[in-house]
């Protein structure tokens, strides 16, 4: 099996619709051993959703943003594991006001959320992981992507945090190469989450995307996603870094779909 | 299961599961209004439904649930 025996560190479950859900499923369904986070209230959400993967996983607490529960986390694999093999970020936060059509408006301390939360948390949990992902011999981390390298309808500060995201990519997989850490990122197309739908006019997402995709594109199955996720995490890309895969039909590399 | 079971059954998952007051809930509350329930919230009732009930409920109709009363009728239907 793909994953047979590795260690993996889910973030971002929070309904059994979320990316980081699927990717779990799929992870444990190729072997691999789960434990899932998730925070503050959301992590009743969370407990909820592991019950419906096919081992429900342990959940810990993690605010991506809190050191003490990074600490904790980390703390607590030691012992259990005293490893780990790979992690996925599936971690992404914009205030209301970063979001949805007033770019111009947005206060600076808005889109300074926005990149803390969705940008810069891949080097937090990178560097908090680093410790058990040295005592493994190296790993993978996985990220989240949505291409931003055009400027999309009401995407906005998230927007910006996700270009951010792939240049956060690409630094840590110059720093953690030595370690043999490989960092890359799943550019994804629209899927229906929680997340998406909290995106004034996600659905001019979904409308062009069908159409425009060469493969065509379901919103609603994020196991393509998942498995490539879990491709990443795996032995079959021991060379592969620094690098953003789409996984969105083809999308990105058409630039209109074609006239009826 | 009688409306009247779903009715009870739903009343004390909304109670022990998502932690609202009971003096609150009756068949006419609205979950934003009445009972504060937020969109996190809204999606924890979904799963809760789910899981209590054993049944799958679709986005298209959890959009029609505003009240306790809308809650148990969707229930009701996916029970058959
Ligand atoms: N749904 C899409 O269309 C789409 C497309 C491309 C990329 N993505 C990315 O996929 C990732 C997962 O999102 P999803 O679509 O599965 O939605 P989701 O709502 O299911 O997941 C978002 C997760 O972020 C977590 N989160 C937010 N703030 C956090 C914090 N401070 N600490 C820890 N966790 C925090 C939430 O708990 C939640 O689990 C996000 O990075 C999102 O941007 C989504």
């Amino acid at each position: 099996m793909l994953l047979q025996g590795k260690r993996l560190v889910i973030t971002g479950v929070l309904t059994d619709d979320s990316i980081a859900f699927h990717t779990a499923r799929v992870a444990q369904e190729q072997g691999a051993r789960v434990v899932l986070t998730g925070f503050g209230r959301a992590r009743r959400l969370t407990e909820r959703s592991a019950k419906r993967l096919p081992e429900p996983p342990d959940v810990y607490e993690l605010d991506i943003t809190s050191a003490d529960d990074m600490a904790a986390l980390v703390a607590a694999l030691d012992e259990r594991w005293g490893g780990v093999d790979g992690a996925l970020h599936a971690i992404a936060y914009a205030p209301e006001d970063a979001l949805g059509g007033r770019f111009l408006e947005t206060p600076a301390e808005s889109a300074g959320t926005a990149f803390l939360t969705s940008a810069f948390s891949y080097k937090t949990l990178a560097v908090g992981l680093l410790p058990l992902f040295r005592k493994a011999g190296g790993g993978a981390l996985v990220t989240l992507d949505f291409d931003n390298s055009q400027a999309w309808p009401a995407y906005d500060w998230m927007g910006v945090a996700k270009s951010a995201l792939q240049s956060v990519t690409r630094y840590l997989a110059r720093d953690l190469g030595a370690d043999g850490i490989r960092v890359n990122a799943v550019s994804a197309g629209p899927l229906g989450t929680v997340a998406a739908k909290s995106i004034p006019g996600f659905s001019v997402f979904q409308d062009v995307w069908g159409g425009r995709a060469p493969l065509g594109w379901d919103v609603a199955d994020p196991e393509p996603v998942a498995k490539m996720a879990a491709v990443l995490l795996s032995d079959w890309a021991t060379s592969t870094t620094g690098e953003i895969v789409h996984v969105d039909g083809g999308f990105h590399a058409i630039a209109a779909a074609p006239t009826e | 299961m009688e409306r009247a079971e779903v009715e009870a059954k739903l009343t004390d998952l909304l109670v022990d599961e998502l932690g609202l007051d009971r003096d609150k809930i009756t068949m006419e509350a609205t979950f934003e209004e009445d009972l504060e329930v937020d969109s996190l919230g809204v999606v924890e009732l979904l799963m809760a439904l789910e899981d209590n009930f054993g049944v799958a409920i679709p986005d298209e109709e959890a959009e029609r649930i505003t009240t306790v009363g809308e809650a148990v009728t969707v229930v009701m239907e996916k029970l058959g």
